[in-house]
């Protein structure tokens, strides 16, 4: 553990800004979210009063395995949406194809009802979308605050033409810096502003990563497994600013692991198992739902196998195999 | 012995024609793979299609020399393009393997039997500077302490340093950019850097040309110091000898490859003199030191000196030790 990690302060709430780097907050989007969630159906692709983001029909293969196969998903504006299930139901597969980062074999997907089909990776961001990853890109041999500033959108220093004229740029460079200053200060990074990234410890990585996508004035942000590799110190920590990206007129979507977590901050909960969306609700609903236990557990989680007839549990696999004839979806 | 000598030859060495066209390549391929990270093993290609595309156009089709030129970059537009598209999208050893591949293609068709008549086959091609040449302001060479060069040398030697500052301040005034921190951001990881709205396909292609297009003046410097193209100048040796510079000097530096460009063949001259001097003077048997021997043997000093110092300075001269730690992370 690092000193900043120890530090109490960094396991405050998230602090309040008084800067225009990072949104205001705004108390009442939460129980806004959480009251328009409350009319939708707890049914897998249950219709949102207001999707800013939906999928349809979204499939990806590779080879004979269906990584993805999901009809119908929508994510409501202003809420924290989890997306949780067993590893390898294809929850970080969808991601990548909802993102730009990989592409899906057929289906459509509408961010703010402009289909993303033939939008690529990195056009995403100038729609207002932005995805961290699971393994964290801090970019090493750059600074903090350089990682900041490329974070921004829009810069006219990043033409190669403009780039060797710097009166062309330095005063954008200018107004990026002061608010690539305003939010580490937000995320307590401003001490390490000169530091390489690479220096960081993993938490707070995870926190430069959030904060520059910050840097791209996003509507909504996607984050990849958030809490892997933070030690629980830093962990509530970055709850707050997962909260708080809500509470500042931001959509979330995350992959997650840690139940706990999505407990604490998810308005709503969708489950994939094996490529598909086995069940929506919100939290405490999904984790008591039957669909949910059984692809977490198996159907015999509470059964003791051996006092279970072989017979019978053969039956059972073929029957199970016949009803998802995997390899026969493209075919 | 005779120190003097062997110091000056070794001065003249560190800032002569050899140096030049070596920092010019080494210039472009910090672009490449300093800032960018792209692993480019066939910088050689790019000095050898301008250095071609010049001589040939003179030499072979008696046109003028600015033409040449033009017929140069234009050439070597085509090829960074060439290479570019295909593999910038791909992992990055395939830039590696296709570039490495590419360099060899084109050396071999350069000395091909088949097209003699155009490139003057393994000979290659001569009689084309005199109107780089004719361009001189010099009357005498300079004579400068214990420097001395021809006043042909003089010219080119100025036109290649100007280059070489030219260059050396387009790469400072463009990694200090914005531009230059995408392209250092697509170094470390350019998936994150994609994450954040940056086209970095296109900013690896431009990075590709660019660095390409300064490998071409390193070309051109080949072409009109010697007044002669010959293929095997820019066989596979010549893209890791320009890495060597790189990496001794320190990558991602934009003094990088001129102190190491100065310091590896200043080296090279100083052992060369040392070996040959010590031969005359103290009859170093036939059977330990040959005197054919001598062009070799100044390679494994060189190598081993290299050796010492990526062991103590793996950053390379002017690289930052705390910068290089973090890849072991």
């Amino acid at each position: 553990m690092t000193p900043a990690e120890m530090d109490p302060e960094m396991n405050d709430q998230a602090p309040d800004p008084t800067a225009g780097g990072v949104p205001p907050v705004d108390s009442e989007l939460k129980a806004k979210a959480l009251a328009a969630l409350r009319t939708v159906e707890h049914e897998p692709g249950a219709a949102k009063p207001d999707p800013i983001l939906t999928a349809d029909h979204v499939h990806r293969q590779f080879g004979g395995l269906v990584a993805v196969d999901v009809e119908h998903v929508q994510v409501q504006r202003g809420s924290i949406t989890a997306l949780i299930g067993p590893n390898g139901a294809g929850k970080t597969t969808f991601f990548n194809l909802l993102t730009g980062f990989d592409r899906p074999d057929k289906g459509d997907w509408r961010f703010n009802e402009k289909s993303l089909r033939k939008v690529r990776a990195h056009q995403i961001a100038h729609l207002g979308m932005v995805r961290t990853f699971q393994l964290t890109k801090a970019l090493s041999r750059l600074t903090v605050i350089e990682n900041m500033r490329l974070g921004a959108t829009g810069q006219s220093g990043e033409n190669v033409f403009k780039a060797i004229l710097p009166f062309l740029w330095r005063g954008q460079e200018q107004e990026i810096t002061d608010r690539a200053d305003e939010i580490l200060a937000y995320f307590k990074l401003d001490t390490k502003r000169e530091d390489f990234a690479g220096s960081l410890s993993g938490g707070q990585r995870k926190l430069l990563e959030m904060a520059r996508a910050l840097m791209v004035q996003p509507e909504m942000v996607m984050l990849d497994e958030p809490m892997a590799g933070v030690n629980p110190a830093l962990k509530q920590s970055l709850l707050g600013h997962v909260k708080a990206l809500r509470d500042r007129g931001m959509t979330v979507l995350f992959v997650e692991h840690d139940m706990d977590m999505v407990r604490d901050v998810a308005d709503w909960v969708v489950v994939m198992a094996q490529g598909q969306i086995i069940a929506e609700g919100p939290p405490l609903a999904v984790m008591a739902d039957d669909r949910v236990i059984d692809a977490y557990l198996g159907a015999h989680h509470d059964t003791d196998l051996s006092a279970m007839d072989v017979h019978e549990l053969d039956m059972e696999e073929a029957a199970e195999l016949a009803t998802h004839p995997r390899e026969e979806h493209e075919r | 012995m005779d120190w003097g000598l062997i110091g000056s030859n070794a001065l003249e060495a560190a800032i002569g024609a050899d140096m030049i066209i070596y920092c010019l390549a080494a210039i472009g391929l910090n672009v490449h793979f300093g800032y960018a990270g792209l692993l480019n093993f066939g910088q050689a290609a790019f000095v050898a299609v301008a250095a071609y595309g010049l001589a040939t156009m003179v030499a072979t089709f008696g046109l003028s020399f600015w033409l040449g030129i033009s017929v140069g970059l234009v050439a070597v537009i085509v090829l960074a393009v060439l290479l570019g598209v295909p593999t910038l999208r791909l992992r990055a050893d395939y830039l590696a393997i296709v570039t490495l591949a590419a360099a060899e293609i084109v050396r071999l068709t350069f000395r091909s039997v088949t097209l003699r008549d155009t490139f003057g086959g393994s000979d290659g091609l001569q009689g084309f500077a005199r109107g780089f040449y004719a361009l001189s302001p010099y009357t005498t060479g300079i004579d400068f302490g214990p420097i001395s060069f021809s006043a042909r040398q003089s010219w080119s030697i100025t036109v290649g340093w100007v280059l070489i500052i030219l260059a050396s301040l387009l790469v400072w005034m463009l990694m200090r950019s914005p531009w230059g921190r995408v392209l250092k951001g697509i170094r470390e990881d350019e998936d994150a850097v994609r994450s954040l709205g940056k086209n970095v396909y296109s900013y690896k292609l431009q990075a590709l040309l660019i660095g390409g297009l300064i490998g071409a003046l390193a070309g051109f410097m080949y072409a009109l110091a010697q007044a002669a193209v010959q293929p095997d100048f820019t066989s596979p040796d010549f893209t890791f000898f320009a890495y060597t510079i790189l990496i001794l000097g320190g990558a991602a530096r934009v003094l990088g490859p001129v102190l190491g460009a100065a310091i590896f063949w200043g080296l090279l001259s100083l052992s060369d003199g040392l070996l040959r001097g010590a031969q005359n003077e103290y009859a170093i048997p036939e059977w330990l030191l040959g005197s054919t021997d001598v062009g070799a043997v100044r390679f494994m000093l060189v190598g081993a000196a290299l050796m010492l110092l990526m062991i103590f300075r793996p950053q390379g001269i002017l690289g930052d030790r705390k910068e290089l730690a973090l890849d072991a992370r």
